[in-house]
């Protein structure tokens, strides 16, 4: 299996423009691996790199030194990201857009031909049913209901990779589980899928491998199988021991 | 340049799907078809007074839809966070720039074409003539002077820290370059050194809007000029119009979204 995704001593460093004020180290020389058709998962507690990581991939923050690659292309350049879909935490959608019309708008800069945008608008607006909401504007849906038309927009391009950023924040548990069915869907049609979360047992559920990151380094990446059977214990508890958590007594 | 469209397709919509830009249309719109119903014995003074009152009532709407639009966009991307997913995509930030300049200009210049053929036929109701060559003259000039501040704005959205503050800059400077920007080198003449340089340079410098203004050309019935001075007075605004693009794309290239 070839790398879809790959970082190369990835550092990013954060200088405040305040005097005196100190450079902030968000991502120590990480080198990440994330093969084709594999679920992974990425892992770490809040200020740990994750999103940073995700910044870079996606070119809205360049880094200090090192580099990544998507396809093998590097990520400064965006055709990098013509395979991919991305799915944000919350929802950023242009509000006075209809769903169909923020579908068509993101075809348009994939350059997808015309007869073929319509046809996957179809085929994604009943996939995550909004079939009925097609043409009102984004502004009057529901929170669920812009999450799934978030999940919409990251398949547009039917993408190799999709990388999801905490997709299950804040969703229902209907919700949930749709985003699950849909990163299984994915799976069996040999996409690779790659996700931040802090939800330890849904990574469990649908991950191959996972990757841990605290304080910007790589402190743990392997097969969720041979994770679970090395410890003999659950994801969550070899998150807290890797990341140094130690339970209180209580008083 | 199919993407860079696809982003100036979305500000046009934005643009007629907001409520505040048929408001001042609809305003300029009574305003100017009230002063055309006007009856003054056919007194050829005030029949001029009038189209030049219109003239630049229009000239204030396509200015304030201009730069309010423009200013907004790139903050209101940052705000909304649009700016993420939209980034995500195989699109570069000169491409969103030049589709939000492409969107911004090409709606001022929709807004223009509507207003300026209002006021030809109200005018050619009254006094039976259509100088339609000036017509066309004055309204390309127009755009033109818009792309220019549609630039300039942009530039000064992604280098000012909010849309109000780059609004405000925006009308002071355009308004100082059209009233006060002709007159710089006679008052340099007339100053000490340094400050008369200084004054000179700044001359030199700005572009000069009024170039682009034909009002009085439709208001006193001049011919229309030679349409190789269009065609300069054209390059020269669309070298400043590069300017500010390119100051813009520098900028945002180097500017965090977080």
């Amino acid at each position: 299996m070839g790398a879809i995704l790959r970082t190369e001593k990835l550092r990013v460093e954060y200088r405040s423009r305040e005097l005196r004020a100190e450079t902030k180290l968000a991502l120590k020389e990480l080198n990440l691996t994330v093969n084709a058709g594999e679920v992974f998962g990425f892992l770490g507690p809040n200020g740990a790199g994750k999103t940073t990581t995700m910044n870079v991939l996606l070119g809205y923050v360049n880094p200090t030194a090192g580099d990544a690659f998507l396809f093998d292309v590097s990520v400064k350049n965006p055709i990098a990201r013509q395979r991919i879909g991305y799915l944000p935490e919350l929802t950023y959608y242009y509000k006075f857009l209809t769903a169909e019309e923020l579908l068509r708008f993101y075809a348009r800069i994939f350059d997808l031909p015309r007869s073929e945008t319509e046809k996957r608008i179809d085929q994604l607006l009943k996939l995550v049913e909004l079939e009925h909401a097609r043409k009102r504007p984004i502004r009057t849906y529901s929170k669920g209901m812009q999450q799934r038309a978030g999940i919409a927009q990251a398949l547009i391009n039917n993408p190799d990779l999709l990388l999801l950023d905490e997709p299950t924040s804040g969703l229902d548990p209907l919700g949930r589980m749709k985003v699950r069915e849909i990163i299984q869907r994915l799976k069996d049609e040999g996409k690779t899928v790659f996700f931040s979360s802090h939800e330890l047992g849904e990574v469990e559920t649908v991950c191959d491998r996972v990757a841990i990151l605290h304080n910007g380094e790589l402190k743990m990446e392997g097969r969720v199988s041979d994770l679970l059977a090395q410890y003999q214990t659950s994801l969550e508890q070899i998150f807290l021991k890797i990341v140094g958590y130690s339970a209180q007594a209580p008083a | 340049m199919n993407k860079i469209l696809a982003v100036a397709n979305v500000v046009i919509k934005e643009l007629y799907r907001r409520k505040d830009f048929y408001v001042l249309f609809i305003l300029t719109v009574l305003i100017t078809g009230l002063a055309g119903s006007l009856r003054f014995f056919d007194d050829e003074r005030i029949a001029r007074f009038l189209k030049e009152v219109c003239l630049s009532l229009i000239w204030l709407s396509a200015l304030v839809v201009a730069v309010t639009t423009t200013a907004r966009q790139i903050p209101a991307e940052r705000e909304s966070r649009t700016i993420f997913p939209l980034l995500a995509k195989p699109i570069s930030r000169t491409q969103v720039l030049l589709g939000k300049f492409a969107g911004c200009w090409l709606a001022s210049g929709i807004a223009l074409l509507v207003l300026y053929v209002f006021f030809a036929i109200v005018s050619a109701s009254k006094e039976h003539a259509f100088p339609a060559v000036n017509y066309v003259q004055a309204l390309w000039m127009h755009w033109q002077m818009l792309g220019i501040v549609i630039a300039m704005t942009l530039l000064g959205s992604i280098v000012l820290t909010t849309p109000a503050a780059n609004v405000t800059i925006m009308f002071v400077v355009t308004t100082g370059i059209l009233f006060v920007g002709p007159y710089l080198n006679k008052v340099a003449a007339k100053m000490t050194e340094p400050s008369g340089s200084i004054l000179s340079a700044l001359y030199f410098a700005i572009p000069h809007l009024e170039f682009f203004d034909f009002r009085n050309r439709i208001v006193h019935g001049w011919p229309p000029v030679d349409w190789k001075y269009v065609g300069a007075a054209t390059a020269y605004g669309w070298a400043y119009l590069a300017i500010f693009l390119l100051a813009a794309c520098v900028a945002f290239r180097r500017k965090a979204l977080n």
